[in-house]
């Protein structure tokens, strides 16, 4: 089977300092993954490269079935492609309501004049209403996404995730700031994604890691460590060593 | 609903009471200067209030650009003044191949074009030691091809700049500095005698129309007062059209959130490249207004002070609310010539004496730091203040 993403030996330095390392790393279709290590492991940077944030030295990004590269493309295109993410502090229009950061995530033409000229229709109120009952803030959608909480932050930016209809998610820790019944929806939220898309999460809560149930990528030192089931992962000296402690 | 009276504000209405009061106002002067004469209203005072609306239209540029896409751009009183040039050129060209061919109508042979020409050029051209015409007077004959520059030289100028500057990803004040050098090598090079648009001495005589010699100046001012009305009222249809769509979403969330609007697949570059032309095309449209009722233009009106002004403005009137740029320029530029045009004496305390066009630089100076400090939302930010008191 091919694969929907394929990073290989990718390197990036700021300041002499080697962020990403060699780094490989490659996600099938509708796979869930989920991305552990400790902080300065280039989890972030990872997905800064994977989205155009950042360009790395040298390696390749490599992007479904006619094996596009990524890193020819701007930020904006490779949204286009099929990538969304979601960053670590959550990232939205806190001026505008709910409903407003939903609808400019929808996917629809991306130029100035079709946005001039754009009028909602009733299927994409339908479809809005619909994401934000599915991210629990069908009663929020007409306040401003700043008088929003942390965790519903960050459900909203799920949510704009979903309305882009991509097809890899990148989700940088999206349980902080929610409480525990708010992460297990998190967790079905994420499960039920991977069914039709690709998703990556970032997470430092093992016990989030533990009920996502998926593959994990251990990284340190920029550079991949080990890979497999959790259990698998820290059964693994060197990851024991570097992140989960003894 | 809790907030109708915010969203009437905000909306619609905001544009049909904008309208409305721009409307009345043009038409009290037409029915004064109609039903008790032309000498009532004094032709200056009309001119005052044609500039103040053309100030405005700027104004309303600047609150797109700055106000509401975020970009401070120190610039768009260069837009202005190029638009001002480019009408200007056509004026000035004109009038004067009229007066020259009128002062040779007695004699036995017309005038060949080519004297034509020569005649217009020393006429136009004397004061910088010059006779040629220069090249970029080639299309001064053709009023429509002026009309056409009025929006094309701004507009390319812009697409340039802004081409060069946004891809670079050149943001916040770096942007402002770079915007505010534009106008100041503009303003500088047009200083020059040999820039071909008589350097310090600017384009003069701007008031007087060719082919409408025969209506007053009291006539044209009515008219150019109502033409920069309508030109207003458009501009505010304009801009209140793109701030209630989903472009002005996009265009305010790059104002409070660049990244994510870039990381929802939105090419940021363009937008700010669309509204910063827009608006540029927008500003030159009301220099081409402005001028003839100014009746000159010269490069110190390009310099970088003018543009800081209208930023002031903006800023007393409300950014992110278009009624308060408007507000905000009329506001401002009135009480300007109110303090400068020698209305109020001078007060004489002895050892000083209180001269109030240098003091209407301070005045300025403390409203806008009061404005930053107790309203920094500015006038739009008060009025809606007002009507949310009023709801609760």
């Amino acid at each position: 089977m091919s694969m929907l993403l394929e990073v290989n030996g990718i390197s990036v330095s700021f300041d002499g300092f080697k962020a990403i390392n060699d780094l490989s790393f490659s996600i099938g279709y509708n796979e869930l993954r989920a991305i552990i290590g400790p902080n300065g492991a280039g989890k972030t940077t990872f997905m800064d490269i994977v989205t155009g944030k950042t360009k790395p030295d040298n390696g390749t990004v490599l992007w479904g079935e006619k094996n596009l590269s990524l890193l020819r493309l701007n930020e904006a295109q490779i949204v286009e492609t099929g990538i969304s993410r979601k960053f670590q502090k959550p990232t939205l229009i806190e001026t505008q309501t709910v409903f407003a950061n939903l609808l400019l995530s929808l996917r629809k033409s991306r130029t100035p004049l079709s946005t001039l000229f754009y009028t909602i229709s009733k299927k994409d109120e339908e479809v809005i209403n619909e994401i934000a009952s599915e991210v629990n803030l069908i009663k929020n959608v007409h306040m401003l996404a700043g008088q929003l909480s942390h965790g519903q932050k960050q459900w909203l930016e799920i949510g704009m995730l979903l309305a882009q209809k991509p097809n890899l998610l990148l989700i940088d820790e999206p349980a902080a700031g929610m409480t525990a019944p708010e992460r297990q929806k998190t967790v079905s939220l994420l499960k039920n994604l991977s069914k039709n898309q690709s998703v990556i999460v970032v997470e430092h809560d093992m016990e989030f890691i533990k009920s996502l149930d998926c593959r994990v990528t251990v990284l340190h030192d920029g550079t991949v460590l080990a890979e497999g089931s959790l259990e698998h992962v820290s059964k693994n000296n060197k990851v024991i060593d570097v992140y989960l402690g003894r | 609903m809790k907030s109708s009276y915010l969203q009437k504000l905000n909306s619609r209405s905001s544009f049909f009471w904008v309208s409305a009061i721009i409307l009345f106002l043009t038409l009290c002067m037409i029915l004064l200067s109609e039903a008790y004469g032309l000498n009532l209203v004094s032709t200056s005072f009309t001119k005052v209030l044609g500039k103040t609306l053309c100030l405005c239209i700027v104004a309303l540029a600047m609150d797109l650009v700055w106000g509401y896409c975020g970009i401070l751009s120190l610039g768009h009183f260069a837009f202005f003044g190029l638009g001002g040039y480019m009408i200007g050129m056509w004026l000035m060209f004109e009038r004067t191949k009229n007066i020259v061919i009128d002062s040779t109508k007695n004699n036995v042979l017309p005038l060949t074009e080519t004297e034509i020409n020569e005649a217009v050029g020393t006429q136009i051209f004397g004061v910088v030691g010059g006779a040629e015409i220069p090249s970029i007077w080639l299309f001064a004959d053709s009023l429509l091809i002026h009309i056409l520059l009025v929006f094309l030289v701004p507009g390319v100028l812009a697409y340039v700049f802004g081409w060069l500057a946004f891809r670079s990803r050149v943001t916040g004040v770096y942007l402002s500095i770079l915007t505010q050098a534009m106008t100041l090598a503009l303003s500088l090079y047009l200083f020059q005698n040999d820039s071909g648009l008589r350097g310090n001495n600017g384009l003069s005589g701007l008031q007087n129309i060719p082919n409408l010699e025969s209506f007053s100046q009291a006539e044209l001012s009515i008219w150019f007062l109502v033409a920069s009305g309508l030109a207003l009222i458009t501009t505010y249809y304009v801009s209140n059209l793109i701030v209630k769509s989903k472009l002005g979403n996009i265009i305010t969330g790059i104002r409070d959130n660049e990244t994510r609007i870039r990381f929802l697949g939105y090419k940021v570059e363009s937008y700010k490249l669309f509204i910063f032309v827009l608006t540029a095309v927008i500003s030159g449209v009301a220099g081409a207004l402005y001028y003839p009722q100014a009746g000159i233009i010269n490069p110190a009106e390009l310099a970088p002070i003018a543009s800081i002004y209208l930023a002031v403005w903006v800023a007393i009137g409300g950014r992110g609310y278009l009624y308060g740029a408007v507000i905000g320029a009329a506001f401002v530029s009135l009480a300007s010539s109110f303090f400068t045009g020698g209305q109020i004496p001078n007060f004489n305390f002895g050892i000083f004496t209180l001269n109030w066009v240098d003091w209407w630089v301070v005045i300025l100076g403390l409203t806008f730091v009061l404005t930053t400090l107790y309203a920094p939302k500015g006038i739009g930010g008060l009025i809606e203040k007002i009507f949310r008191d009023k709801e609760l």
